[in-house]
């Protein structure tokens, strides 16, 4: 015989690490498994989906605004302000540009002869070959041409529908009757949710004079279109003339803003909705983490068996990695593709908020974060279990522990603890752009977890305590099988749980915002608002009110002025000194105000005194509104001034109300008492309460032909229009939660079939032991009923304390809840729970045992 | 002869609900080189928790286990992994296989992990030795107790091991099964010169080896030299 002596030393440990073999046995070794491990894994299949369908979308939509931005603005340069253009300004803005247009928009009432019609629209009138890109697209086609040669008019497409207009009807704005030359289909940056907010009418600007409404003061906007036909290096021109348009009030956009606004409100709106459907990737990966331990778990044999023939623990960890990257890229391409096909659909979804036409290429970027995103994450949520195996003894060939592996002391696990926060943390970053609001989402994800494996790990402890003796064997069994060894009650728990807090708070916040709106609508008496009604014009309005018989509800003045100076400080001083505080557009903004001796109803001072009465000589004793008040850091004792025409109006702040904006009441940010403001230019706002549409549309026809100027809100139209747009809101919101939804039941689906293989031998062996398949059937129902009605209500108890704070703390606005969709929930899914796990021991009952102890034996 | 594995002083405690219990208490042997031992003893008695310490799955509560000159204490754990691919080789009571490799894939996995060459000649080679050379794409579980043991026999000399630790081959086995598997573990043995320890109860097969080790509640009672030896 050969002397192979060897000592220590001689011995060589560094056999280097055989990377294509790793690969080998990672394929051989998932050879029975593949099935399963890919039913795990399509659990991060429809979060990829979601964003990869919205990633896709950003991309193409950001192209689309590039190459379309010149016909969201349809010139090169558009100038417009809210004062006619003064002879300081005007012959820059005549000199401007190789073409030019202008047009004047307002809002008015116009009249329907034909249906008898009233309605608030936005008057746009226009002179000039605008748009100069794009059209004005209407029918017929020629029609965004030809109307303005005449008295004619474009009326928007929900207005002809609404009023059962037609093409060569008429309608009456103001003094003048015009003729519907043609229906607007689209104009330059509309979108069909803007288009029914505040329909459009399209008439020639020669004729606004004859309208009698052009005298309406400051509420007329004015716009100037310009067109170069020669290349003209356009930012270059607008920070030249920008000082003097700031100076007369004005603002400019190019396409180059258009562009960048638009981009920017969409990236805001895309952002949104990729966090929502990484919430449905991290429910996922919630799946993945618990599908891959017990994966792992169910490889302990097998892991012993290769480290006892030498694996060594990091070859061992490796080979598992390369199973879970591999299934993690077929999961994410699969995710990706799903994604590219749902991203056709998105331009559907979103149609009525997008002011162009959106392609839906299919974008190679979009599909590749996803890919990449979604192996990082399989890996991340993986790593927990897979750390495991590096601390499986081969000792477990000899006697096979049925303690859990011990992750506690691996000091590994809170490293990826802290990466899968960090990853979190970051992504939820990209979305939100805000720090303190992702770590916020991460801490809210982190403690509904722990909240729920919290119960879960009582849950143990008390079936323990509380199951007795005297139970039925059935009821035993099944109850104990909660907290025996191999039970899944944690795991289960907290994907099923966590999937309910998701969804369940969805339909909260979705019900609740529909609540805050009907509630504005039924409980407030007001619904019909005239405003713009002159001070002559004030008592004949009333007493034609009172002769319909309607309510004179309120009826108060208003004027329009601006600040200042606050505490003798201008606007100038506070660009000057930035350690003083106060909100940007303080001073540009405009305010209506009112004045009067009383509180309303809806009001009430929570500081300082209310002054019914101005003296003479004086500072004005103002009242502000509280949200006014901590906005701009303006306090009781305050001084300001006003400006009211020219005219310089010392005051001082002396009471702060709190006002309750839900009812509909005319509410104003600042009160003058009376005695002040009685001669300034000034109109009347009245509100009054209509009972039923006929009586409405009637006196709206008596009003409008008596008074043109005046203007009218139909409280009942606009809360429809609004309607509409939240329901618009909530379908996309819904298609998005769909997926989250679906990723819960593919979670539930994987998490109770792995107790498939878990419980196989059990029920192998309590069936040789002469249990009928009735009692075992009874045994895993009662589990999993258990299961899903305690994970199912622990979500809902989540999702509740989630909204109440959501609505406390974010949107501001009162929590009520809707029980009935969260009780539906719940049965939903304790079913579901059951029948899923039903279903899967059904395939273990109806096989013969001989064929499951052989398929299974190690 | 030269002795392949040395253990001296060897303790194995467990603490388990504050008790300390002690498995193995000061436990002193050598195996020769090429030898064949059988450890004996009654059920609980500590055979299996000796066998694991031998051959390094385990790590003693105090004493020496060298092996081949090379102290398993002061390895560490994949060190440890090493030495079993090198030098030891194993059979079990319940065969480990592993249940997603084919029976060829099974034997070939020392060689390939050692990185040789001719794997797939040489394990079929063994395959044939326990005359299964037909079944190497049959998956552990379409194979018998019996045939499952001849794989488990062909991996455990794929690496040409110095020394082969068996924990109760033919536990599993029906009695003629157990013939087949014990002649061949005793002709595969000799051709290559291994050395064997093996655990059993059945001590018509501890009666083949050399040398009868007796343990009775942790402690070597008895060194018996056989008849053989
Ligand atoms: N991890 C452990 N914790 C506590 N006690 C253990 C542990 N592992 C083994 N033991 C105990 O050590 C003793 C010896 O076990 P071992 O498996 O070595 O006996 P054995 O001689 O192989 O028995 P058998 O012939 O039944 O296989 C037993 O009493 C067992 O309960
Ligand atoms: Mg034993």
């Amino acid at each position: 015989m050969t002397k192979r002596t060897m000592d220590n030393g001689a011995m060589d440990t560094k056999r280097k690490i055989n990377i294509p073999w790793l690969f080998e046995m990672a394929w051989r070794d998932s050879r029975r498994n593949r099935s399963r491990l890919f039913l795990f894994i399509s659990a991060i299949v429809f979060g990829i989906a979601a964003l990869v369908a919205i990633y896709s979308f950003r991309y193409n939509l950001e192209n689309d605004i590039n190459a379309q931005a010149a016909t969201l603005i349809g010139a090169d340069l558009a100038v417009s302000g809210n004062q006619q253009p003064g002879p300081a300004i005007k012959p820059l803005l005549d000199s401007l540009g190789d073409k030019r247009s202008e047009e004047r928009t307002f809002v008015s009432m116009i009249y329907f002869p034909k249906s008898n019609g009233t309605r608030l629209v936005q008057v746009k009138a226009l002179q000039g070959g605008f748009p100069y890109y794009g059209s004005l697209e209407t029918t017929p086609v020629e029609a965004g041409q030809s109307f303005r040669t005449g008295r004619n008019a474009l009326v928007d497409k929900t207005l002809m529908l609404q009023f059962n207009a037609h093409v060569n009807d008429s309608i009456k704005v103001g003094n003048v009757t015009f003729l519907i030359a043609g229906i607007l289909n689209k104009a330059p940056g509309q979108t069909g949710v803007s288009s029914g907010i505040a329909p459009v009418v399209y008439i020639p600007l020669q004729y606004l004079e004859q309208t009698g409404l052009s005298k309406k003061g400051s509420r007329i906007g004015y716009s100037f279109y310009y067109k170069y036909d020669k290349q003209v290096n356009i930012d270059k021109l607008v920070k030249n003339i920008d000082p003097r348009l700031d100076k007369a009030d004005m603002n400019y956009e190019t396409i180059e803003t258009r562009k960048e606004n638009t981009g920017r409100s969409f990236a805001d709106l895309t952002r949104f909705l990729s966090l929502v459907g990484f919430i449905a990737l991290l429910l996922g990966c919630v799946g993945v983490a618990s599908a891959i331990h017990i994966y792992i778990r169910e490889k302990i044999a097998s892991i012993a068996i290769m480290r006892c023939l030498g694996v060594k623990a990091s070859e061992a960890f490796l080979i598992y990695l390369i199973q879970i990257v591999g299934i993690g890229l077929v999961g994410s391409v699969a995710g990706a593709l799903l994604g590219s096909f749902v991203q056709h659909l998105l331009p559907l979804v979103f149609k009525d908020f997008l002011p162009l036409t959106i392609s839906t290429d299919t974008s190679w970027i979009a599909i590749g974060q996803g890919v990449i995103l979604g192996v990082i994450i399989s890996i991340l949520f993986a790593l927990l279990p897979l750390i495991s195996i590096r601390n499986i003894s081969p000792l477990n060939t000899l006697r096979i522990s049925y303690e859990e592996i011990n992750l506690v002391r691996d000091p590994f696990r809170w490293l990826v603890y802290a990466l899968i926060l960090l990853f979190i943390i970051t992504f939820t970053f990209f979305q939100l752009g805000n720090w303190l609001a992702s770590i916020f989402f991460t801490i809210a994800i982190l403690i509904a977890f722990l909240i729920l494996a919290f119960t879960a790990w009582l849950l143990m402890k008390v079936m323990r305590v509380i199951i007795q003796s005297s139970w039925s064997y059935l009821l035993r069994q099944g109850f104990a099988n909660l907290y025996r060894p191999n039970n899944q009650t944690i795991i289960l728990i907290t994907s099923i749980g966590l999937s309910t807090a998701f969804i369940c708070t969805l339909f909260f916040i979705q019900g609740i915002l529909i609540n805050q709106l009907n509630l504005s609508s039924s409980s407030s008496q007001s619904n019909m608002i005239l405003f713009d009604i002159q001070t002559s014009q004030e008592k004949a309005v009333a007493a034609l009110t009172r002769q319909y018989k309607l309510p004179v509800l309120q009826q108060v003045p208003i004027v329009t002025l601006r600040l200042e100076k606050i505490n003798g400080k201008t606007a100038a001083d506070f660009k000057k000194d930035t350690t003083l505080k106060f909100s940007r557009h303080v001073f540009s903004n405009e305010y209506r105000v009112t004045y009067r001796d009383t509180l309303s109803a809806t009001e009430k001072v929570i500081n300082g005194e209310w002054v019914g009465k101005a003296e003479p000589g004086k500072e004005i004793p103002v009242s502000i509104e509280d949200g006014f008040s901590k906005r701009n850091h303006i306090n009781i004792g305050d001084h300001l001034v006003f400006n009211v025409q020219g005219l310089s109006m010392p005051a001082i702040v002396s009471s702060v109300r709190q006002v309750n904006w839900n009812k509909i009441q005319t509410n104003f940010q600042v009160v003058f008492p009376k005695g002040v403001l009685e001669d300034a230019p000034q109109f009347h706002v009245l509100l009054t309460h209509v009972p039923s549409a006929k009586a409405s549309s009637g006196y709206q026809q008596a009003v409008v032909r008596q008074f043109p100027n005046i203007s009218i809100i139909d409280l009942g139209q606009v809360l429809n229009v609004i309607d509409d747009l939240l329901d618009k809101i909530s379908y996309i919101i819904r298609f998005m939660s769909a997926f989250s939804i679906i990723t819960g039941v593919v979670v539930l689906i994987a998490s109770v079939r792995i107790s498939k293989y878990q419980r196989i031998q059990e029920s192998v062996l309590l069936r040789t032991l002469g249990a009928s398949r009735k009692q075992i059937f009874a045994i895993t129902a009662l589990e999993y009923l258990f299961l899903g009605a305690l994970s199912a209500l622990t979500g809902i108890v989540i999702a509740v304390s989630g909204t109440w704070l959501l609505t406390k703390f974010s949107f501001e606005i009162p929590f009520a809840i809707n029980l009935l969709p969260a009780i539906a929930l719940f049965f939903i899914i304790a079913l579901l729970t059951v029948i899923i796990g039903l279903l899967n021991s059904r395939g273990v009952l109806n096989k013969p045992p001989l064929e499951i102890l052989r398929t299974n034996a190690v | 002869m030269e002795a392949i594995l040395n253990i001296s002083n060897l303790s194995k405690t467990y603490q388990s609900a504050g008790r300390t219990l002690t498995v193995l208490d000061n436990i002193n042997f050598s195996v020769a080189a090429g030898s064949t031992n059988a450890i004996v003893g009654p059920s609980g008695s500590g055979k299996t928790t000796l066998l694991g310490l031998c051959a390094g799955l385990d790590s003693s509560t105090t004493g020496i286990v060298e092996l081949n000159n090379i102290n398993l204490g002061k390895l560490s754990e994949d060190q440890r992994a090493q030495v079993r691919n090198q030098y030891i080789g194993f059979i079990f009571q319940n065969f480990q296989l592993l249940p997603t490799l084919t029976a060829l894939e099974n034997v070939m996995v020392p060689l390939e992990l050692r990185g040789e060459k001719n794997i797939k000649a040489r394990s079929l080679e063994l395959l044939d030795k326990v005359g299964l050379s037909d079944r190497g794409h049959h998956y552990p579980a379409q194979l018998s107790g019996g045939e499952q043991q001849r794989v488990s026999l062909a991996r455990a000399f794929s690496n040409s091991p110095r020394i082969l630790f068996a924990d109760e081959p033919t536990g599993n086995l029906d009695a003629e099964t157990s013939e087949k598997v014990v002649k061949l573990i005793f002709d595969l043995n000799k051709e290559a010169g291994t050395t064997l320890v093996l655990v059993t109860h059945d001590l018509e097969l501890a009666a083949k080896t050399q040398r009868i080790l007796r343990i009775k509640g942790g402690k070597l009672i008895a060194d018996d030299k056989t008849d053989n030896g």
